[in-house]
């Protein structure tokens, strides 16, 4: 998953991944960032798998990318060039974007090679009709990748959000628990918090049914995903 | 208030192997600190660097809370490392921790550790130390670290930091032992990132350190300080200081061989061997371990057997281990965090005249990259 700093990237993977855990399944987190601020580029890599997880560190070869921001196409994953560099034969690009990316002659052949299936999710439109704020983008973005993906189902994903604003889940960092903060400020308590986040996940996962998405994984799309 | 007052003390053995544990799901920062929670600390020595910090700020949250005795922020890594030495001669338990390049501006410090022959858990969240700058993990400093005179641990995951790190004070404490044990984790990928961890109840922890009972007496009111005297050990040609460098060095090296069984049996045998009969042998430490279990198991997706030799004291090295564990290795292969190879250097040396395995020089990975296991099966078959 990657995105810019502010985003809620490495607070969606936490989310995303405790969702796989409660579910039964096994998932691992990995963050990174440089410094801490807005705008700087970060990534956080989420392993899932029905087994136990050995390995660590970032995903050089990834089943699944999900990007946040378009500044992550133009300019690369944390610099990598081009953003989808090491992608898997038959994976899945969630992008959020109102409309398609307008990509290079190259880039278009060789995500076509790799049968990669791309969907363009205006994830900050959804948060901002939804919530009224877009830093429930990345809520947005979990839940198409839920939808689409089934990992982890809504119902756990729904139990892992409110682990995150109303019991012990895990705060990003200092940053995020100061932002915690503003927000209840401005948005009200964390239980409005929750309530909003839910809706903007649900809009995304109606989202991408209704726009054929989640036929389009092919049978066993997600076991391929935990290969 | 929940605090260390209202701990019952247990012994080592039995809050590591015997009480029932519960499972958590927690990162190597939590786990540390979890660690040191159940560990009866009189003292933490702080001081900030990435991705340590996170450890140590959780540990000020322990002595808010009442978990240990005293917090001190130091200056810098040569202030923090020296006041651990204050407070190690006082008789105290005591700990700091560090992360690459703030372990190599305290390094001085460091090597003077095991000469003064101080007990004290210094954890290590590895990081790049060369440029270009990163913060990410690649375990050089654990180089250095190697002839410094510590022991020193390399835990692969959260839960070995979790149990290595209790697992330090008794070694560490030990009469025969009485030395520094630094107990390395791979930054980010162990630190900041979640796995489950088996913990026994936060209710428990260890005894009191023992300071009376060490090899050398603690600093108190009859105790004057001699080993820290100065003036006979630099003047120049002095033969007594000669004999004194001596003793004091050789004393490291002896205590490091006394110090094998206890180690050996706070974390369960230097080495653990996968698929001991396979005659593709991989050698790991530290992170370079879970990767080759991945390995292994898709390699066995292959039809091809792979052994694993995870090597979890880099010191006491696990040379009689090492050399049984491989005497039928027909390829050994090293993976490794870090640009220049320590531990293929050091399975080389132990290695020499006691087994015909071609090793391997790598593969590596450095700057804080890891290590995909594309690559280990890549060199693990390079030659077929």
């Amino acid at each position: 998953m990657a995105g810019v700093g502010g985003q809620g990237v490495v607070t969606a993977s936490h989310v995303l991944s405790n969702g796989v855990i409660l579910s039964g399944g096994e998932s691992t987190v990995v963050p990174f960032f440089g410094s801490e601020k807005r705008m700087a580029p970060v990534e956080s890599y989420v392993r899932i798998a029905n087994g136990k997880l050995y390995e660590i560190g970032e995903i050089i070869y990834p089943n699944v990318i999900v990007i946040f921001h378009s500044q992550v196409i133009t300019h690369g994953k944390s610099y990598t060039m081009p953003f989808y560099s090491g992608i898997k034969d038959d994976s899945y690009i969630f992008i959020n974007m109102p409309k398609t990316a307008e990509l290079s002659r190259d880039e278009e052949r060789e995500l076509k090679e790799k049968r990669a299936k791309v969907f363009y999710l205006p994830a900050t439109a959804i948060a901002l009709q939804h919530a009224g704020t877009e830093v429930a983008t990345n809520m947005a973005m979990i839940g198409a990748v839920s939808a689409v993906l089934g990992l982890p189902d809504l119902a756990s994903l729904e139990k892992a959000l409110t682990e995150r604003f109303l019991g012990k889940g895990i705060v990003a960092s200092g940053g995020t628990a100061s932002l915690d903060k503003a927000m209840e400020k401005n948005f009200g308590p964390k239980v409005d918090l929750v309530k909003k986040n839910l809706a903007v996940i649900k809009a995304a996962a109606q989202y991408a049914t209704e726009h054929g998405w989640v036929s389009a994984v092919t049978k066993g799309g997600t076991e391929q995903c935990t290969k | 208030m929940a605090n260390t007052v209202n701990q019952r003390v247990v012994t080592p053995e039995h809050l590591l192997f015997e009480a029932p544990r519960t499972k958590a799901f927690i990162t190597g920062s939590e786990a540390a600190s979890e660690a040191v929670r159940r560990a009866n600390v009189d003292i933490a020595i702080a001081y900030p660097i990435t991705p340590q910090s996170e450890t140590m700020e959780r540990i000020g949250n322990l002595f808010a809370e009442g978990y240990i005795r005293d917090y001190y922020r130091a200056e810098d890594e040569v202030g923090a490392f020296s006041a651990i030495s204050g407070a190690s001669r006082t008789g105290v338990r005591c700990m700091t921790a560090s992360s690459g390049p703030g372990l190599m501006r305290g390094l001085e410090t460091i090597a003077s550790w095991p000469g003064h022959r101080l007990p004290l858990v210094f954890l290590i969240m590895c990081r790049v130390i060369n440029a270009p700058l990163s913060i990410q993990p690649d375990n050089l400093e654990l180089d250095y670290m190697l002839t410094s005179g510590n022991i020193l641990l390399h835990g692969e995951n959260q839960q070995d930091f979790f149990d290595y790190t209790l697992a330090g004070f008794a070694i560490s404490e030990k009469c025969e032992v009485t030395l520094p044990v630094a107990v390395a984790v791979d930054g980010f990928f162990v630190t900041h990132a979640r796995a489950w961890v088996e913990m026994p109840s936060a209710e428990l922890k260890l005894p009191p350190r023992d300071c009376y009972s060490e090899a050398v007496p603690m600093i108190d009111n009859e105790n004057p300080p001699v080993r820290i005297a100065r003036d006979a050990p630099i003047q120049k040609s002095n033969f007594i200081s000669y004999q004194m460098h001596a003793a004091w060095q050789q004393e490291i090296h002896a205590a490091h061989e006394r110090s094998r069984k206890w180690v050996s049996r706070y974390i369960n045998g230097l080495v653990e061997v996968v698929n001991p009969e396979a005659e593709t042998l991989i050698v790991a430490s530290g992170s370079a371990v879970s990767q080759s279990r991945e390995a292994l198991r898709q390699a066995e997706e292959m039809g091809k057997k792979v052994g694993l030799i995870k090597v979890k004291s880099l010191r006491p090295f696990p040379t009689a281990e090492l050399r049984a564990a491989c005497r039928h290795a027909k390829r050994i292969i090293v993976p490794e965090f870090n640009c220049p190879g320590w531990l293929n250097r050091e399975v080389r040396a132990t290695l020499y005249g006691h087994s015909e395995a071609k090793i391997a020089d790598g593969p590596r990975v450095y700057g804080g990259i890891t290590m995909p296991t594309e690559l280990i099966l890549e060199w693990l078959f390079k030659s077929e």
